[in-house]
């Protein structure tokens, strides 16, 4: 292709991100090309997971009734797992799933492949198979890509290529990810019948639950998720690759464990695994982006651009990549000229509450790496709530002496005041 | 089916892969890794393809859920060149 044959904005990686900014330019009028180097859409991503609706509508309302989603979640469940034991909170609040569900689990292999169908619908042109290998600048810009012996030209080149991003490194903008930086995700997708996921949820119709757990990792940094789908459970944990390393054991052996806990395996109890997965994450939240998220002829978006947010109860990806891509669309299209996209592109980062968020969210990723999150106290809240209901005949201890000599069984008070003012300065 | 453990090449066989035979997308130079003494490589990849056979590490890429973990994690670089693997090659997800 000529340098005349030239396209507004070409796109690396057909996820979320990519899908939703191309989605809106085609719509807008735009001449966008979106290259992905797997066979489809979607068939080189993992999610936990689930989407915050709201991402969807932002892109234009109404347009997540047309996606392939799995369960809208109306039960927000979180866990601590002792060794055979667990405390277990239910959150159902059916207003979650009125209206607009405020959100829905998701499978990211029929997702993708439709958003980016969508997309090509509006007229963007989706070229799958194809891995991009280098990025064409010319006196400093970025003008557009290669892949293999092909060369394509862009006044925008819009990099959505994921949290392993290697293109972001091409440009100069993003070092390369450090272990500090990302977690690890594994998964095992586990088929099961509707009827019985609604069962031993107590879901109704479409209805989901989502499920995240502390204490399944022997002390590493992490955790369980657990997300209802159609006709399958997505069973997984993430955690933290340089502390696992350390403890020396295997990561697929640890979710193998937590399948066999017992608290675990009556609820995929029959279920026959259909997939195993893994996959980074972004772990960090704003101090793992980069400081730019441009340079001349080129922005990042998603997890490329390291969007993320955990607060232990709420793991948000999905959204933000769409978000981010949504704004990376409008920049593109407010632009006069292709150097006033980056600058633009930061300021709908503002103006679609993205960078607000994940200023908030800042340094929540420091409670979630205290240690002793993941034994010491989901151990403790086991522990004490063994002590509440045991009756063995004998006379119990006195409640404040029995839960004081819990407390000091799993952690000091130092490190209790220590956690807490963490906990504190992190908000 | 009752649950229960399964090794990561039972799990792996679960998966659909279109391996690209002959071009192995993560080099290795096993005289670097020899020297290695941690080989956090052999814990942290999900899919357990770093293996140590008679010392030396060996790693089968056919399998790779292209993760990311290991090029992450490989202290002394003897990952000498980790790419994704060629369009349309390696794993493809039907749920993800």
């Amino acid at each position: 292709m000529s340098a005349d044959e030239k396209f507004d904005a070409i796109i690396i990686g057909a996820g979320p991100a990519g899908a939703a900014c191309a989605y809106v330019l085609a719509r807008e009028g735009k001449s966008v090309l979106m290259v992905e180097r797997g066979v489809t859409a979607g068939s080189k991503n993992v999610t936990g997971g689930r989407l915050y609706t709201y991402a969807m509508e932002m892109v234009e309302p109404g347009l997540y009734k047309r996606a392939p989603l799995q369960r809208k979640v109306v039960r927000e469940q979180i866990m601590m797992l002792g060794t055979k034991s667990a405390v277990t909170v239910d959150y159902a609040d059916f207003e979650f799933g009125e209206d607009v569900p405020q959100s829905y689990t998701v499978l990211r292999a029929p997702f993708d492949e439709w958003f980016a169908a969508e997309a090509e619908a509006k007229g963007a042109m989706v070229a799958t198979g194809i891995l991009v290998d280098e990025l064409l600048e010319e006196n400093g810009k970025i003008v557009g890509i290669k892949a293999g012996e092909d060369e394509m030209y862009a006044d925008v080149v819009i990099a959505a290529d994921g949290v392993n991003s290697l293109i972001g490194q091409k440009t100069g903008l993003r070092s390369d990810i450090t272990p500090h930086l990302v977690g690890v995700g594994v998964k095992e997708i586990i088929e099961l019948p509707d009827d019985v996921i609604a069962a031993r949820f107590n879901l109704s119709g479409d209805e989901g639950a989502a499920r995240l757990a502390l204490g399944c990792t022997e002390g590493t940094s992490g955790g369980m998720f657990f997300y209802t789908n159609k006709g399958s459970v997505s069973l997984g944990i993430v955690f933290n690759p340089e502390q696992a390393a350390k403890r020396g054991k295997k990561i697929q052996e640890i979710l193998q464990d937590l399948k066999m806990h017992p608290a675990i395996a009556p609820l995929i109890e029959g279920g026959t695994t259909a997939e195993y997965g893994a996959h980074l994450v972004p772990e960090v939240g704003l101090s793992g982006m980069p400081k730019k998220l441009y340079r001349d002829g080129l922005v990042m978006v998603g997890d490329a651009a390291g969007f993320g947010i955990n607060t232990g109860v709420i793991i948000r990806g999905i959204d933000l990549a769409i978000v981010s891509g949504l704004a990376a669309a409008n920049a593109v299209i407010e632009a006069d000229g292709a150097a006033a996209v980056g600058p633009l592109y930061e300021k709908q980062l503002e103006k679609l509450s993205l960078m607000p968020s994940m200023r908030l969210f800042a340094g929540w990723h420091n409670i979630l790496e205290m240690p002793r999150m993941f034994s010491e106290y989901p151990a403790l809240a086991n522990d004490a709530m063994r002590f509440m209901f045991t009756v063995d005949g004998k006379v119990p201890a006195r409640m404040d002496k029995a839960m004081l000599q819990i407390v000091r069984r799993h952690v000091t008070f130092g490190q209790l005041l220590a956690d807490g003012w963490r906990g504190y300065r992190a908000l | 089916m009752t649950i229960k453990r399964q090794s990561a090449e039972e799990l792996l066989g679960l998966n659909k892969f279109n391996v690209d035979e002959g071009h192995p997308h993560i080099i290795l130079d096993k005289s670097i890794c020899a020297k290695c003494d941690e080989k956090p490589c052999l814990v942290i990849c999900p899919a357990v393809l770093y293996t140590l056979k008679g010392g030396e590490i060996n790693f089968d890429y056919a399998g790779c859920l292209e993760c990311g973990t290991c090029r992450v994690m490989c202290k002394n670089k003897g990952i000498t060149g980790w790419n994704y693997p060629r369009g349309t090659f390696g794993v493809s997800f039907r749920y993800g």
